[in-house]
């Protein structure tokens, strides 16, 4: 993908970045797979014995591909946007910026960090649903593409929110009042069929509510939308969020005096 | 012989309004060893931002060994390593990773990387803190790592913003001697300060800046030479309100206060013709003190040539 010495750097980066999450593993891997593992063992086996069915399944295997992207979701972006924020205020994203590096390997390098994490913490959270469900996937394809194309988007996104961050609430606004909300409304619990139409309709205009479905047709072969047009959307957001964080960059916003 | 800075009209405005440089022009030839000295908030850092990207310039042309910083951006980064003022390394790394990091963003291999990470720690007297977490290095140990981290894709020109703020004098010796090394062995070394006696130990050529201006641009030796000036603070048995004016040569008085005086004299000139000229003009001189700074008196000296060159211009 690239030339031998932006390999070299991109390497730099995702070494670094992969560093960075495992020297902090209590802070960046341990809770999210604890509050996780707490969601299976409380909604899954306690409360969803009673529930009985969601959209044709048990309700413990109706919420593990939605707990799974949650996790994948969350910590994307949330590694992209600590650690861009951090190196921003620590103002070591110097070392990058006067350094012979394209932009281009620079946004890989953090996409790719933050995706290793989301990944790690979706594939240990995978894991651990094996002991409450059993995991049958019905397209291997599907399932792993949207798990890739939703942490790449996610990791984007964190990227644009550490570009404007200014200090540390900013890291944290957008995760806690913006992203919890969309995975907790989108049908990660539910299936929309439950909402009345209006609801319905709104829900439908929530993204992750299209990748959480498509992940769950990944595994259970069931979903409540048509995959071509996630699959399309996702594309689309990669795309424009690419371009965006590119854009950003090269203007230097928020990094460049 | 080859440039390896030519900065032509560089201006830099702020975003908030601040106008930093003021059209700087300056030519730094290969190999030497060159000082930029002002006053804090002169413009420096903003000129060493602009020539490593940091900061965005408003207005100029910057080019290293020949290359304009737009047209040939990855080549003329290679060329350049800096040593900011702030320190911008992550507080939670160990030193080695730090350098090891920099090397694979300028590209070298793995094991080149290790090398050079080893040479330059070793040099640098820092490798037996190269598994240390850099907060826990000293103010002097971690500019030195910063040095380290600044060479080790060995660039021609190496840039040090105020290299030896905070470095205690011994340490402050050994680096000197460290940056004289390299400069022999051919690399072109720019630092800026606002110790001219630092500038003085090491540096071959001088601009002087001063708020956003070059006001000074010359050899060591003939500002040396031209600072052959003193200064006094003379206080008055009373308060007075003349007019200084006189027309003895190489004598500048200056009111300070309602009761003292600044006489700058050159050229040979004695205190002796300070208190003459102003017993003449009525005023007793009760006390004095010398106004030891050569930098500020290099100011003021600099300063008065300008205000003279205005007012001759005026009149
Ligand atoms: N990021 C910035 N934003 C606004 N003003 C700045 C910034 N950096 C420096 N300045 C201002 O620009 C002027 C020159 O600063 P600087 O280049 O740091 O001077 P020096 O390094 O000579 O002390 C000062 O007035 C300073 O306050
Ligand atoms: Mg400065």
């Amino acid at each position: 993908m690239f030339s031998d010495h932006r390999l070299i750097a991109f390497e730099t980066i995702v070494i670094k970045e992969v560093r960075r999450f495992m020297r902090i593993w209590t802070q960046t891997m341990l809770p999210p797979v604890i509050t996780i593992s707490l969601y299976f063992v409380i909604f899954g086996n306690l409360v969803g014995s009673r529930i009985g069915e969601m959209g044709g399944f048990r309700y413990m295997e109706f919420i593990v591909p939605g707990l799974i992207m949650m996790a994948v979701i969350q910590n994307s972006y949330s590694n992209v946007v600590s650690s861009f924020f951090s190196q921003k205020f620590q103002r070591s994203v110097e070392e990058l910026l006067v350094a012979p590096i394209p932009n281009y390997v620079i946004l890989s390098g953090f996409i790719a960090g933050g995706m290793a994490r989301g990944l790690c913490v979706g594939f240990i959270v995978t894991l651990v649903s094996l002991f409450f469900a059993e995991l049958r996937i019905f397209s291997p394809l599907i399932m792993i593409s949207v798990v890739l194309f939703t942490s790449l988007v996610f990791s984007l996104g964190g990227f644009i929110n550490a570009v404007f961050a200014n200090n540390f609430d900013d890291v944290s606004i957008i995760p806690t009042f913006v992203l919890t909300p969309l995975i907790y409304l989108g049908g990660v619990f539910y299936s929309i069929e439950l909402l009345p139409p209006f609801w319905q309709l709104v829900s439908r205009l929530n993204p992750i509510f299209y990748m959480v479905n498509t992940f769950r047709y990944g595994i259970l072969g069931t979903s409540d939308i048509d995959v071509a047009w996630a699959f399309a959307m996702l594309v689309l957001f990669a795309v424009l969020l690419f371009g965006a964080c590119i854009w950003l960059l090269r203007r230097g916003t928020g990094i460049r005096s | 012989m080859t440039v390896a800075i030519s900065v032509n009209n560089l201006e830099k405005v702020y975003a908030s309004g601040v106008v930093a440089l003021k059209g700087v022009s300056l030519q730094v030839q290969q190999g030497d060893f060159f000082a930029l000295l002002g006053p804090n908030g002169a413009g420096k850092s903003t000129f060493i931002g602009i020539l490593s990207t940091l900061v965005k310039r408003s207005n100029g042309r910057v080019q290293i060994f020949g290359r304009d910083v737009d047209t040939h951006v990855y080549r003329t980064k290679l060329d350049l390593g800096v040593v900011p003022q702030e320190i911008n390394f992550s507080q939670f790394e160990k030193v080695a990773d730090i350098v090891m990091t920099q090397a694979g963003y300028y590209g070298l291999p793995r094991k080149l990387a290790a090398q050079r990470t080893e040479k330059y720690l070793k040099q640098l007297g820092l490798w037996e803190k190269r598994d240390v977490r850099s907060r826990l290095l000293s103010g002097g140990m971690k500019r030195r790592m910063m040095i380290a981290r600044a060479l080790v894709h060995e660039p021609r020109l190496l840039i040090l913003d105020e290299p030896t703020a905070g470095v205690d004098i011994e340490l402050r010796r050994s680096m000197w001697d460290f940056l004289l090394e390299i400069n022999r062995a051919g690399t072109t070394i720019v630092l800026t300060t606002h110790y001219l006696e630092e500038a003085e130990q090491l540096c071959r050529n001088i601009a002087i800046i001063d708020e956003g201006r070059i006001i000074e641009d010359t050899s060591m030796k003939k500002l040396l030479l031209e600072l052959d000036t003193h200064a006094y603070i003379l206080d008055a048995e009373a308060d007075f309100d003349r007019d200084l004016r006189h027309d003895e040569p190489g004598l500048s008085l200056h009111k300070v206060d309602s009761h003292s005086i600044e006489a700058v004299l050159s050229g040979g000139r004695d205190i002796n013709s300070a208190i003459a000229v102003l017993d003449r003009l009525g005023i007793r001189i009760v006390s004095m003190r010398n106004k030891a700074n050569r930098l500020e008196q290099l100011f003021l000296s600099r300063l008065r040539a300008g205000e003279n060159q205005n007012e001759k211009r005026d009149g």
